[in-house]
């Protein structure tokens, strides 16, 4: 699946790019450049793409990584990791999707909100 | 490739099979007597803190997370293969350097882990890696946490297929092959790694010496399995 926006509704940071320090903002992100720092989405998604290369906390309500990303994952709602991802970091978040093929070196730690259970899947 | 010593292995490296087809990857069951004790204890308490240092394994996060445990994913095998580590020594003979490896893996600041599933790796891992990373391994787990390993007997050829497992919750376990870029091959060329040598039980209980008690379970397809207790 290809993850990349269709619409201008995400913020995009294309794969020529290189940030360096904090990032936070309002809507949905797509890295497909490289971060290096921190990522605060709190309340929206943030979308690591093939060429992503992330080394930064994230905390947001969604992530996506199709890409590289080192460091701490803290999603609200779900985290998926497609099958080219390579993750390395704990992740806590509510539920989790690993495609077959993912890497993920770290914790996983599912926040369980009441009445609801975690899950992974393939 | 490490320097090798013998100390009651039997190696496959000088093996030259090179007839083996490979097979299409396909998932098989095992009935694993390790895995049922394991699994006992994960049915049974709550909130324990698992270490899986086989490939990344969706099913097994779901399995243990939905029980309400911690779960720790590494892929150690995968990490031993990384040409970083590899460098020679005087004599011109390729040396894996077991201390950068475990400076970059098995690091878990104050986490201690009431069970460590590491599957096949000490089979399939560079020898000069295997006892630091028990030694590690030791040092990570609680007193009384559960280790499980397989271990291949003499009957197990060099090219055994290498497996990662799946936890189904029970004494199955689903058995997937690994296949990967290996060290001096092109990364679109992947293989499943192969068999390093057969250990013996001496061994196995010499690898394990630190650890409170050791249980064998004998199975009929060439794999030992191994529960140990921290």
């Amino acid at each position: 699946m290809n993850d990349a926006p269709q619409t201008g509704e995400f913020a995009h940071i294309g794969k020529s790019v290189v940030i360096k320090g904090e990032l936070s903002g309002s809507e949905d992100l797509y890295v497909d450049g490289n971060v290096e720092g921190k990522i605060e989405m709190r309340s929206h998604s943030l979308t690591v793409g093939p060429n992503g290369n992330v080394k930064a906390d994230v905390t947001a309500k969604s992530v996506v990584v199709q890409g590289k990303l080192d460091g701490s994952v803290n999603a609200s709602d779900r985290v998926e990791l497609r099958k080219s991802a390579l993750v390395t970091g704990d992740v806590t978040t509510q539920r989790i999707a690993i495609e077959e093929g993912a890497f993920l070196k770290g914790k996983v730690d599912i926040q369980k909100e009441a009445g609801k259970a975690g899950s992974a899947s393939s | 490739m490490a320097v090798l010593s013998d100390h009651g292995m039997k190696f496959f490296r000088s093996s030259t099979n090179q007839d083996a087809v490979p097979a299409a990857p396909q998932k098989l069951n095992r009935r694993s007597s390790g895995m049922g004790e394991i699994s006992r204890l994960l049915n049974s308490q709550e909130a324990l803190c698992v270490l899986d240092i086989g490939a990344t394994s969706a099913n097994n996060i779901r399995l243990l997370t939905g029980k309400g445990h911690k779960n720790y994913s590494e892929d150690l095998l995968r990490a031993s293969l990384d040409p970083a580590l590899r460098g020679k020594d005087e004599n011109g003979n390729i040396v894996v350097d077991s201390k950068k490896f475990l400076d970059e893996n098995l690091v878990y600041g104050n986490a201690r882990f009431d069970v460590v599933l590491i599957w096949n790796l000490p089979d399939y891992m560079e020898e000069s890696l295997v006892k630091p990373t028990i030694d590690r391994l030791w040092s990570v787990m609680k007193p009384g946490g559960f280790l499980l390993a397989f271990f291949h007997t003499r009957d197990a050829g060099p090219d055994s297929t290498c497996y990662r497992y799946h936890v189904t919750g029970s004494d199955m376990l689903d058995m997937q092959e690994v296949k990967f870029a290996l060290p001096g091959r092109p990364a679109s060329e992947k293989q499943s790694p192969r068999l390093q040598r057969v250990f013996n039980n001496r061994h196995i209980e010499n690898l394990f010496r630190d650890f409170a008690s050791i249980k064998f379970f004998l199975a009929r397809d060439a794999i030992r399995e191994v529960l140990v207790v921290r």
